[in-house]
């Protein structure tokens, strides 16, 4: 067979692999068996996304071309790794403690959650990554096409395009598989990287392999390897120690600015403390992965023919000497290099382009209104889903623009300097207390300016982009604009120039900027976070809400982190509240703890628009900015203290206002109570003695007369019979006498049972409800359940004023609890009366609409001996009750 | 007789007993079962007596006896209350508001009958 269907059949092949892993990790993940996959070596590994195709092929090629210069690419990442770990920790624990989603979001959260900031930042990393990805996309295909040269049984050479097109579809659509499963991007993309883990463990073998079949098997030996070296142009090559340090400076810089990297190093990670295997992990790796690359370069300058492209030898030296499995490895490697570069760097800039571009605009189109009445969890999955396709896209397009050629090669190190321009505002922000929105606005921009202008555009060579004018006589003829000799700084490299004029304009006007400029409120608080990360994790608070907004709160985190879970993050913030049910006080920690979880879907700005415009703008009140103002440490503690004691005392008193409340209200009740017990009972009564009068008095009546009115009398009777049923029920219910009769049955059959007895059939309630979901076996007292259900269907039968009245029904099972929710369409039940529904003879109003006003009150002691609940649930479409048991009861609890 | 009753009641069992004892005395009798429009009836129908539950739907006996009396043509008509509830207070603000007469539920038949009566004989 021929060659190239072989490495084909691999590529494919591995490509299902990759599938099965990333699905395998995922499913690991969900079932909670995944702790492996949090492991720090895993964390290790995904690091090493650092080395793409570039760096796979490129770096052999580096070396054959200006020698040991290659070793910068490495030794920029392996001193920040060692001796930038303070920083790294600082960047890790803000972007966990803040649920950073991208380096665009960390620069807009920083700088008083500014979103021109987060789309400055967005776009440069869309422009200096799209060429990137490009290079990968050709990489892969440089190297099928070596492959082609050799193959004799190919009739035509494989087109370079389709073979790109192919793989651009490939990445995108395993992307978007793995990478927008849930979408809060603060949770981990377990697939993604356990994948990339895996890619990276299959290129560090590949180049291991293809160093010891070198040395060994074609130059005889670590003697004959070093002899080679010793002859080859190598060893006398000249290297400039500016440009060394300009170069391990660039990729240093590069390392903690570029997209991808943010998101394997503190988007994906998972505990702070992997950075400290990382830092020796991380450089062993790269140490590992440039051990052979002198050897490879000095073997290929030597064997391979006059004018062999050396950034190919790891591929073709192989080839040369037959060895096809070994070639094909190497193809393996370079590839696993390749995709998992685009896949990370679509994540990351996907999420950047949707939280930062994409919803924003939706939101200002749809208005407030969107918060509510939209689903806006799917639009945002959408939104990224289209952004990671178009950012494979424009790869691509920028691949097949460019036509594949060597203006390609020396794009590594311009999309460098381009992410590098977020350095300043990143260290700033992260170390400087006085850096400004408007500091790093300008420094981002005279910085990407500066990037485009020297780097970028002449990249594309005369007379395309930039006139050849321009390059020799400067913009408008101005000699001090010429892009390669700024400001009349002659013979410079073009990086080293760019990156000299670029970072010290970009420093200089962000300090300028911030010094010159007065930060908003937010910013001084942001800023103080971010910085003094270490000292208080707990932070200064920044909203004050009233208790009415809790239910919209509700309601919006409900369209955007799905009901589910909302209501479980609202019912937690409850209990530590101790307030009971579903609505937390709008304390200022739990606004703060709900903001953050709303960016780690939307992304911090947008989140916090979303809270300001329920809860109000006034985020940042004045004391709390005297504390941020005032450094003084005791006086900063002790307003604190002071702040946190009046809000105390507030939150006790209006608990005791609350519970004073719900007493009067209890005893008027009570009061109420007794009149109403009376009049239940007086009125069968009346028409009992007034009837059985009639027919002892009036001497001629028909027989049908007679008939009736004894039966009124029968009936009233029953009606009476009923009322002190019901009180005796509850009241054994009350004092725990009762005696529970387990039996195990399906859910939906009960449902069935309490829909007829509650006399659905006979008014005009239509019940909707999910029968699949229903398929549910339940151990309990079964006739008592089906009590629980009657009743409430009953009231929703009696009370609900939709027009039509609906009736939905929704059960659900998780981790053995049972939980039903019967919402309906009508105007629901008035916060005030929320809190008193299970007592005791409370009705809604003084309408008489049947019972006693004991229904529900006999609901929640039997849920209570069936060791479950029944309760309100706030900020649905109508009235809306949860029950939830569990699925088995204990047998013990008889 | 052929006097014209209007009883306010909302509980039909009640309602077929009073007008049964009271059409067979000869009374001719009118009623309405909820409060919210229950003044529109009293002036529909003009009648010369009015028998008043307490708990109605939409609106209270004493809410409905208030405007009643508020109303210039009707603030001399003769009014009995009935009511379930039967506590002190109960009478005390059926008195305030301008009852002429007050009974508790269950009555006997010929109480009912002898009052109506007397409201209107007197």
């Amino acid at each position: 067979m021929a060659i190239l269907n072989v490495l084909v059949l691999v590529c494919v092949f591995y490509v299902v692999l990759l599938f099965v892993v990333a699905f395998g990790a995922d499913r690991a993940a969900a079932q909670g068996r995944g702790s492996w996959l949090g492991s720090p070596l895993v964390y290790t590994l995904s690091l090493s996304i650092y080395c793409t195709a570039w760096t796979f092929y490129g770096a052999v090629g580096f070396a054959a071309r200006s020698g040991l210069e290659f070793v910068t690419i490495y030794l920029g990442p392996t001193l920040v790794m060692i001796g930038w770990w303070w920083t790294l920790r600082r960047l890790v624990r803000v972007g966990r403690s803040q649920r950073i989603t991208s380096i665009a979001d960390l620069i807009s959260s920083r700088y008083g959650k500014s979103n021109l900031l987060a789309v400055l930042v967005t776009v440069l990393a869309v422009v200096g990554t799209t060429p990137y990805i490009a290079l990968q996309l050709q990489s892969v295909t440089l190297s099928f096409a070596a492959f082609a040269e050799t193959d004799l049984a190919a009739t035509t050479l494989p087109d370079m395009q389709s073979t790109a097109l192919w793989v651009a579809m490939g990445l995108a659509l395993f992307t978007i598989l793995f990478g927008t499963r849930n979408l809060d991007a603060n949770e981990r993309h377990h697939g993604v990287v356990m994948a990339i883990a895996m890619e990276a463990v299959v290129k560090l073998c590949a180049l291991l392999a293809v160093g010891i079949f070198v040395v060994w098997g074609l130059a005889g030996g670590i003697e004959g390897t070093l002899e080679r070296i010793e002859a080859s142009a190598i060893s006398r090559f000249d290297v400039s120690g500016g440009r060394w340090v300009g170069l391990t400076a660039l990729s240093a810089a590069a390392f903690l600015c570029l997209p991808r990297m943010f998101q394997v190093m503190v988007v994906e990670n998972e505990d702070e403390d992997h950075l400290r295997t990382a830092a020796w992990a991380f450089p062993a790796y790269l140490m590992l992965m440039s051990l052979f690359v002198v050897p490879i370069a000095a073997v290929g300058l030597d064997m391979m023919p006059e004018g062999a492209n050396p950034d190919l030898f790891v591929l073709t030296l192989p080839l040369m000497d037959g060895r096809d499995g070994l070639a094909i490895l190497s193809f393996l490697g370079g590839f696993s290099s390749a995709t998992s570069m685009v896949i990370v760097a679509a994540i990351a800039l996907s999420t950047m382009v949707s939280n930062h571009v994409v919803m924003p605009i939706w939101l200002h189109f749809s208005g407030g209104a969107a918060m509510v009445s939209g689903d806006v969890r799917n639009v945002a999955l959408l939104a990224r889903r289209l952004s990671i396709a178009g950012v494979v896209f424009l790869g691509y397009l920028y691949f097949r623009l460019s036509g594949g050629g060597t203006a390609l090669a020396a794009i590594g190190l311009i999309a460098f300097v381009g992410v590098s321009q977020f350095l300043p505002a990143l260290m700033g922000g992260l170390f400087w207390r006085g850096a400004t929105r408007t500091g790093a606005l300008l420094g981002l921009s005279v910085g990407a300016t500066l990037w485009l202008y020297c780097l970028f555009l002449p990249s594309f060579g005369p007379s395309l982009l930039l006139p050849q004018g321009v390059f020799d006589h400067g913009l408008w003829g101005l000699a001090w604009l010429r892009p390669y000799a700024l400001f009349g700084a002659e013979g410079m490299d073009p990086v080293l120039h760019a990156l000299m004029w670029s970072m010290l304009l970009n420093a200089t006007a962000f300090i300028l900027g911030s010094l010159l400029s007065f930060p908003q409120p937010l910013e001084r608080l942001q800023g103080a976070q971010f910085v003094n990360v270490f000292d208080h994790s707990g932070t200064p608070g920044g909203w004050t809400g009233g208790m009415a907004q809790s239910e919209d709160l509700l309601i919006m985190s409900q369209r955007i982190m799905g009901a589910r879970e909302a209501q479980a993050l609202f019912a937690a913030a409850a209990g530590r509240q101790g307030v009971a049910g579903y609505l937390p006080e709008p304390s200022p920690d739990f606004l703060q703890e709900l903001e953050r979880a709303l960016s780690g879907s939307v992304g911090a700005a947008t989140a916090h628009a979303m809270i300001s415009q329920i809860v109000g703008g006034a985020a940042v009140s004045v004391e709390d900015l005297m504390a941020v103002a005032d450094e003084t440490a005791q006086i900063m503690e002790y307003s604190s203290q002071l702040e946190a004691k009046s809000q105390e005392l507030a939150r006790t008193a209006r608990q005791l206002r609350q519970a004073n409340e719900k007493l009067t209200q209890l005893s008027v009740q009570k009061d109420g109570f007794l009149s109403q017990i009376s009049h239940e009972l007086r009125t069968p009564m009346t028409s009992i003695r007034a009837f059985s009068e009639i027919l002892r008095d009036t001497g001629d009546l028909t027989g049908d007369e007679q008939s009736k009115y004894a039966s009124i009398i029968h009936d009233e009777a029953v009606r009476l019979t009923r009322l002190l049923d019901d009180l005796l029920d509850l009241s054994v219910l009350e004092n725990g006498q009762v005696v529970l009769n387990t039996q195990t049955g399906l859910l939906s059959d009960l449902l069935d049972r309490a829909e007829r007895a509650a006399g659905v059939n006979y008014s005009g309630l239509t019940v909707a409800r999910d029968r699949a979901a229903e398929a549910v076996e339940l151990t309990s007292d079964l006739d008592r359940l089906a009590q629980v259900f009657i009743n409430l269907i009953a009231n929703a039968r009696k009370y609900c004023d939709g027009t039509p009245p609906v009736l939905s029904i929704r059960a659900s099972v998780a981790d053995g609890h049972v939980v039903v929710d019967f919402t309906d369409n009508g105007s629901g039940i008035p916060p005030e009366k929320q809190a008193v529904i299970f007592e005791k003879f409370s009705r809604i109003g003084e309408t008489k609409a049947g019972g006693a006003g004991l229904g529900l009150a006999i609901c929640r002691e039997i849920m209570a001996r069936l060791g479950g609940s029944v309760s309100y649930l706030p900020g649905q479409t109508g009235a809306a009750f949860r029950v939830s048991l569990p699925q088995a009861r204990r047998m013990a609890a008889q | 007789m052929g006097k014209k009753v209007l009883l306010i009641e909302d509980e039909p069992n009640i309602i077929e007993a009073v007008s049964f004892i009271l059409s067979r005395d000869g009374w001719e009798v009118k009623t309405h079962s909820n409060g919210h429009d229950a003044m529109e009836a009293v002036r529909l129908r003009g009648p010369d007596l009015i028998i008043l539950d307490v708990m109605l739907p939409g609106k209270s006996g004493f809410d409905i006896l208030a405007e009643i009396r508020g109303d210039l043509e009707f603030a001399e008509i003769p009014v009995l209350m009935l009511t379930a509830r039967g506590q002190m207070k109960d009478r005390e603000m059926a008195e305030k508001a301008g009852a002429s007469q007050y009974m508790t539920k269950p009555f006997s038949n010929a109480d009912v009958l002898a009052a109506v009566r007397d409201l209107v004989g007197a």
